[in-house]
């Protein structure tokens, strides 16, 4: 069971502001009320590990992980493309697994072990998706690279897992590496340069060389 | 994004205690529809209920012969599962068809559920919408409307429900399993669970104030051959133009629900009677009282089409 979270300043003087502004709630499940404005930031106290490091910071609670990363960690790898979701080029491993980090809160990945481009492999001693990319033209202008070559790695981890797919034929049996596969487990990375021909052919070797 | 305050729930009948006590506090999971909304001031919560340490990411085997399905189990574990691979394939199929790896990573089985409607006047805060501020009209209607709903819909809202995973849900006839802020608890049919627009759209579920999902229940498994059809603009990663989830009988009876149609996943069960006469015989009853625009009647023609589709395969 997760415990209360250090927040400072004292988060009751700043819960409800009363008199603020009301804002019509458009939930749900609160037709009826008028919401209050919390009138200025909330900070609070994350602590997770970034390519095995740990490191400890205090955010405004709204800071995306994405933005702890790039803005508070320098680590600028990690690209902004979209931030709502749509192009993957902000991908990351949280606990072995991609998501989308401008579409998750740093605060709610207290504890976790973050995975980004700079942990995957460096200059001097390349990843093995990252060699592939390299060696196969997988990228023209290179913003959404990083994005991809997490997702790629991903990729053939979750096939290797047995995570069924949509282009699967059978959900009872284990997926199969099929460039089908990898394309269809892809799309949540767009490149807009269009290397996606090439890509496949850097994840192909990949998983041909490690299968 | 608005400012917020920020707490982790250590219980469910206390998530729902303490949303009930703060307007407009919402409950947050996988947050890839929530913080989406939240970044472009769609929604403007003053305070986050960060539910996801409350260990409801299980499956587990219920006493009647069905699953119940943690509130928070990931998008991609609930496909994944080796009993909803084998037994509610309908639903690994659906789940798979939405969205990316990436979010179904993130996003859980009642986040799912709960998500909100990609109109696109909806997310432009620029435009009238009733949904998003109640009273100020629909820009949709008279506007761009080859994405929404052709039944079903009023003269409030003509929105869709985006969910693939709901269109199998209704279709396996799950229940919502929930606690409210006085700490009871209540199980809630899909059928009755997301509501059509009406004269108001703004309110989407049966969900009270406060009432917080913790799991979903599917029945014992009905056998059958488990299909999803999904249409779209591109072959991956896009919102349903129709889908259909359907299960079907080796004598050709079963069950149909439509995605993409109308607020709500559709499904009217006095027209499963005609299934087996194929596809052309369940219309009438399955798309009665339609009320298409100029931009998005090629919707009843997909329908017919992608529901025969589907029924071949399941005959084949």
């Amino acid at each position: 069971m997760a415990s209360p979270i250090d927040i400072s300043p004292n988060r009751r003087d700043l819960l409800i502001t009363a008199g603020a502004a009301a804002a019509l709630s458009s939930a749900a499940t609160a037709t009826a009320a008028q919401t209050a404005e919390v009138s200025q930031p909330v900070i609070s106290k994350i602590s997770f590990s970034v390519n095995g490091a740990d490191q400890a910071l205090e955010l405004d609670l709204r800071t995306t992980l994405l933005d702890a990363l790039r803005e508070h960690l320098h680590l600028t790898g990690t690209k902004k493309g979209c931030d709502h979701g749509q192009c993957g080029a902000c991908t990351v491993m949280v606990n072995g697994k991609r998501i989308n980090s401008c579409l998750s809160l740093a605060v709610m990945h207290d504890g976790d072990e973050i995975t980004t481009i700079e942990g995957l492999g460096t200059p001097d001693k390349l990843h093995p998706m990252q060699a592939a990319f390299i060696k196969h033209d997988g990228y023209q202008c290179g913003y959404c690279t990083p994005g991809q070559i997490c997702s790629a790695v991903a990729v053939l981890e979750e096939i290797r897992a047995g995570i069924p797919s949509h282009v699967s034929d059978d959900l009872n049996a284990a997926p199969a590496l099929t460039a089908d596969e990898m394309r269809e487990r892809m799309s949540g990375n767009i490149c807009r340069c269009g290397a996606y021909s090439n890509i496949i052919d850097a994840m192909s070797e990949v998983a041909g060389a490690t299968a | 994004m608005k400012s917020f305050t920020y707490e982790r729930a250590t219980s469910p009948a206390e998530a729902a205690a303490k949303a009930a006590r703060t307007p407009g506090a919402r409950f947050i999971a996988g947050g890839t529809n929530l913080l989406d909304l939240m970044k472009l001031e769609i929604e403007t919560p003053p305070h986050l209920i960060d539910v996801n340490g409350l260990g409801l990411d299980k499956i587990e085997a219920t006493d009647d012969g069905g699953l119940r399905i943690g509130a928070l189990v990931r998008n991609t574990d609930l496909a994944a599962d080796d009993r909803v691979r084998r037994d509610y394939g309908v639903l690994s199929r659906a789940l798979l068809a939405g969205a990316s790896g990436q979010l179904r990573n993130k996003a859980t089985t009642a986040g799912n559920l709960l998500q909100r409607t990609r109109c696109p006047y909806f997310y432009d805060t620029g435009q009238a919408c009733n949904k998003r501020t109640p009273g100020s009209g629909c820009s949709a209607i008279g506007g761009f409307s080859r994405q929404h709903a052709v039944v079903g819909a009023s003269t409030a809202c003509i929105a869709t429900h985006p969910s693939d995973m709901a269109v199998a849900m209704r279709v396996l006839d799950a229940q919502v399993e929930t606690v409210k802020p006085d700490g009871k608890t209540r199980r809630i049919k899909i059928a009755d669970f997301h509501k059509l627009p009406g004269s108001t759209p703004h309110i989407e579920t049966a969900l009270q104030a406060g009432e917080f999902i913790t799991a979903v229940t599917l029945p014992k498994p009905i056998g059958g051959i488990h299909v999803y059809h999904k249409i779209r603009d591109r072959a991956s990663y896009a919102f349903a133009l129709v889908s259909v989830a359907a299960v079907i009988q080796p004598d050709g009876t079963g069950r149909v629900a439509l995605g993409g149609v109308a607020h709500k996943p559709w499904r009217v069960e006095k027209a499963e009677t005609d299934l087996p006469k194929g596809a052309k015989a369940v219309m009438a009853k399955l798309m009665a009282d339609a009320t298409p625009t100029p931009e998005n009647e090629f919707k009843i023609t997909l329908v017919e089409r992608t529901l025969s589709a589907a029924l071949m395969d399941a005959r084949a």
